[in-house]
């Protein structure tokens, strides 16, 4: 059997939906809140650069379709990144050019640095219930 | 960057290294596994590139 590790935080004190919020905002935050240092800062840094390099490689950030499921999904996980998407969009960037050699790859990275983020809040939202 | 091989690796590497992170709470236990990870993304990469080399389009 192995022990739990107690959040710093106790989850009356850090409710676990304001955690999953702020790391869903900013990627690695929810774990920062809740003192994982050095996982919050490689989720901090890696996930935001992945996104940024699925830009660079002139990737597109979809907008939800619902005419077009496939293009509402990978919008759906687009979003997963959080604030950085709001961002983007605001900006009028991340429009992507479909002639581009690494279009898809663009795409790929994009699509799962949201799904990855995604992962790290369900991680956070274990942690704040103590069940980590 | 244009070259198929430098994406996979990068996409490899950050898929990696936030499986690792997320999964396991020691350094050396992340490294072992974002190792494990890097190494059968670019193995399997290999092998369905050659795979695929049989079955032009």
């Amino acid at each position: 059997m192995t022990a739990r590790r107690k959040p710093v935080h106790a989850p009356e004190t850090s409710p676990a939906i304001l955690v999953c919020t702020l790391a869903w905002l900013v990627p690695g935050a929810g774990h920062l809140w809740l003192g994982r240092r050095q996982k919050g800062t490689v989720f901090l840094l890696a996930l935001p650069l992945m996104f940024l390099v699925g830009l660079w490689a002139e990737g597109q950030v979809f907008t939800f379709e619902l005419s077009q499921p496939l293009v509402a999904l990978a919008a759906l996980a687009d979003v997963g990144i959080g604030l950085l998407y709001v961002i983007v969009r605001v900006l009028g960037v991340g429009d992507g050019r479909v002639v581009a050699v690494t279009y898809e790859y663009g795409n790929a990275f994009l699509v799962v640095a949201g799904l990855l983020n995604m992962l790290v809040v369900a991680d956070a939202y274990d942690i704040a219930l103590g069940r980590k | 960057m244009q070259s198929h091989f430098g994406m996979m690796l990068l996409f490899s590497g950050f898929v990696s290294l936030a499986f690792a992170v997320l999964l396991r709470d020691t350094a050396q236990e992340q490294v072992r596994l974002g190792a494990m990870l890097f190494a059968g993304f670019v193995g399997s990469g290999f092998l369905l590139g050659w795979l695929m080399y049989g079955f032009p389009l």
